[in-house]
């Protein structure tokens, strides 16, 4: 016991004397240890990260690396503790106003750095943006997916609709699909987030991009008049009957099944629903994809992307070789890999990297880089600050149940505005 | 006697400490000092920090801001805290509807019969499952289309029945819930009682002519206050921390209406959306507040009890 207390003290000491030694030694031989915390805690996700960082390990053996997954639900919760108690090197987190509080608070390191390195820098412009607070940068993006409405092509043609290109044709199919005895989108809203992406597209959609930021930033009433028009779009949809019943019961996990067995012909959702689909027996022939049309043609097309990073929390111990990880994971070759289809089948933020040949990555790609001129959006959780989006996504949920509470929710959601943003 | 106890007159004589004189006044301090320790630091401590907490503006991470009552002001006006104020309410009175029922379970179950002990094992069974098991359990049976529940209803001609989508029906559907395992603990503290109600007492009674209601009224009941008492507190203590049905069960939901104080608090300070300590430690101290009635309450009823003795 004693010989091995020794032993282990003595190759510590070693240790520590390598890695005094090797911080002169250039940046590309890295040593020490470097202590990955993770979220991506569904089986698929986490092989890909698993074998991603191995290759990081092959690169710099010297380095002993010590990676944690943590289930992805209880990450958004446990994130407070071990950024400030017992931080790890470096750590995934997602863009925007989601990692405000970790910003101010001091518990992220400013890579703004790696942002001047001509390699990122062009690469990876487009969601520079997402990942600035106070004209400096907190991370970078490893992974993005498109959201739009994934529909039951089969349904559509049975009822012989075609793709809608505006407001009304987009009613119009609705009216059908509701007539034939489906409901024309599955939700489940008692996570609540499922409505924040409904808000995010009627909002962007009626008002544009710009307004729906300046409402996230805190600038816009509530109970504007134009945020009225919003809630009247969406109101056309429910009293039509578009959306399945009882959805205040489930999870967006559980919403699911009405669209596989056909009782619903559609779903606004994130790219990331598609995997379960297909696994639920969906072939491409019966799944497809469209843009949400345009409702107010006089604004332009925006969409939401949200983008999930990684992070060095301020208080990491080896904040070299976790640049080195960060400079690893944004790179093209990395990007192409990790965001293929047998891997997180999402779509690569580094511009040199290319897209797998998955129908939806293709079209999720082709509509972020060409048809959305008004910006690229995170999520409503995501853009507007944590406090105002819980409650005003409760009051999404809500409203769809009882559209007739609009009054009292709009006025509701404005006093937490004044509050949150005074 | 007075042998032993004379060296104590001279106590500066040598070999007699400090501690060695005050050695019976010391030592239950000193077997109690553990407790002590444990019980300040773990509990009394955090009560006066959460409720310095509660006048700060503060989200965990960063500056805190003194804002005095302000917290508490906002809370008057909050109709989220009020809705769940009322569920707490509800709580506590419909959750005492475990006392009679595992009463009334214990006195059926009370029999010796062939495998009486099988029976009452399987009574006693959802109090061994876990809180999450039984949340679980319940929300399939209460789903609005394949629920056993909503057919029942519908095979009776009634409307298809969403209970926990339904803000007025979820919280009385998930204490309904909470009653489950609950009166199976309260039948096993009343069967404990029964075995001690005194068989001659029992006798007399029948004697003189008593019987059903009036036996259970009488003679029964009073013999099983210690397990009523006990019954109660456990029941109230269950009621304030409902937390894990509703977080299973709606998530708060549909629209915050089944949440009770428990689970705001930790919306708004601990969730994924929840920054806001101050706010949630002034939910915390409304919440002890209503927990130190019933503590001084049961400390007061013990103390007559130990006085009355």
């Amino acid at each position: 016991m004693r010989s091995m207390l020794k032993a282990s003290v003595a190759t510590l000491t070693t240790a520590a004397v390598l890695a005094g030694g090797a911080a002169f030694a250039g940046s590309h031989s890295l040593s020490g240890d470097l202590k990955i915390f993770l979220d991506t805690s569904n089986p698929a996700p986490r092989a890909t990260m698993e074998a991603m960082i191995a290759d990081f390990q092959e690169m710099h053996p010297d380095l002993n690396i010590e990676t944690t997954v943590i289930d992805r639900e209880a990450y958004k919760t446990q994130i407070r503790n071990f950024l400030t108690a017992d931080a790890p090197d470096v750590a995934t987190w997602y863009a925007a106003n989601r990692m405000r509080p970790y910003v101010e608070a001091g518990l992220f390191e400013d890579v703004s750095d790696l942002w001047q390195e001509p390699e990122i820098a062009e690469n990876l412009a487009s969601t520079k943006g997402a990942l600035t607070i106070d004209d400096k940068q907190w991370g970078v993006p490893y992974t993005y997916y498109q959201w739009g409405v994934y529909y039951r092509k089969d349904i559509y043609e049975e009822l012989g609709l075609s793709e809608p290109s505006n407001w009304d044709e987009f009613k119009a199919n609705c009216q059908a699909i509701v007539d034939s005895g489906r409901a024309c989108f599955t939700i489940g809203t008692k996570f609540l987030w499922t409505a924040g992406g409904w808000f995010d597209y009627l909002n962007v959609r009626t008002n544009g991009f710009d307004f729906h930021m300046d409402m996230a930033a805190g600038n816009v009433e509530w109970t504007d008049d134009r945020v009225r028009q919003t809630f009247a779009n969406w109101r056309e949809l429910i009293d039509m009957g578009a959306f399945v019943e009882n959805h205040q019961n489930y999870s967006w996990q559980e919403a699911l099944p009405f669209m596989v067995n056909g009782e619903a012909a559609g779903y606004l959702m994130g790219n990331f629903a598609v995997a379960p689909l297909r696994e639920a027996g969906l072939t491409d022939d019966q799944l497809d994809f469209y843009q949400f049309p345009a409702i107010n043609p006089d604004v332009e097309l925006a969409e939401d992307a949200p983008t999930d990073t990684f992070h060095i929390p301020a208080n990491a111990s080896n904040k070299d070789a976790a640049r080195e990880f960060l400079r690893f994971v944004v790179s093209a070759d990395v990007q192409t890999e990790i965001n293929n289809g047998q891997n997180l089948g999402q779509l690569p933020v580094n511009a040199a990297a290319s897209v797998d040949d998955d129908k939806f990555l293709n079209e999720g790609f082709a509509m972020l880089s060409s048809n959305s001129p008004g910006g690229v959006a995170q999520f409503f959780d995501r853009d507007f600050p944590a406090e105002m989006a819980a409650e005003a996504m409760q009051g999404f949920q809500e409203f769809m149940v009882f559209p007739d509470n609009l009054d009292d929710i709009l006025n509701r959601l404005e006093r937490v505005r004044q509050r949150v943003y005074q | 006697m007075t042998t032993t106890a004379l060296p104590d007159t001279h106590a500066d004589r040598g070999g007699r400490g400090w501690y060695k004189r005050n050695e019976i006044a010391l030592t239950p301090w000193l077997f109690l000092a553990p407790a002590i320790l444990f019980f300040a630091v773990y509990v009394i401590i955090p009560i006066f920090q959460s409720i310095y907490i509660s006048f700060l503006d503060w989200d965990g991470l960063g500056e805190a801001r003194w804002v005095g009552l302000e917290n508490y002001a906002e809370l008057m006006e909050d109709s989220a805290f009020e809705v769940s104020l009322w569920n707490n309410l509800k709580w506590l009175v419909f959750y005492l509807l475990a006392i009679p029922a595992g009463l009334f379970i214990a006195l059926f179950l009370n029999q010796t019969v062939t495998g009486i002990r099988i029976y009452k094992s399987l009574f006693f069974f959802p109090f061994v499952l876990s809180q999450v098991v039984v949340g679980l359990v319940f929300s399939w049976f209460y789903l609005p289309n394949e629920g056993i529940l909503s057919n029942i209803v519908q095979f009776f001609g009634g409307d298809p029945l969403n209970v926990l989508g339904d803000p007025t029906l979820a919280t009385y559907g998930i204490i309904a819930a909470g009653l489950w395992p609950q009166t199976a603990y309260c039948m096993i503290l009343y069967l404990t009682g029964l075995n001690a109600v005194d068989p001659e007492q029992v006798e007399a009674a029948r004697l003189d002519g008593a019987r059903g209601w009036k036996m259970l009224w009488y003679v029964i009941i009073p013999q099983l206050k210690p397990a009523t008492f006990i019954a109660f507190v456990v029941t109230i203590i269950g009621a304030l921390r409902s937390f894990d049905l509703i977080s299973i069960m709606t998530n708060g939901g549909p629209f915050g209406q089944t949440r009770v104080l428990s689970f705001y608090m930790f919306e708004k300070a601990l969730s994924e959306y929840g920054f806001r300590m101050g706010y949630g430690a002034a939910i915390a101290v409304v919440l002890f507040l209503i927990m130190l009635c019933f503590i001084a309450y049961f400390l007061w009823s013990m103390w007559k009890e130990e006085k009355g003795r």
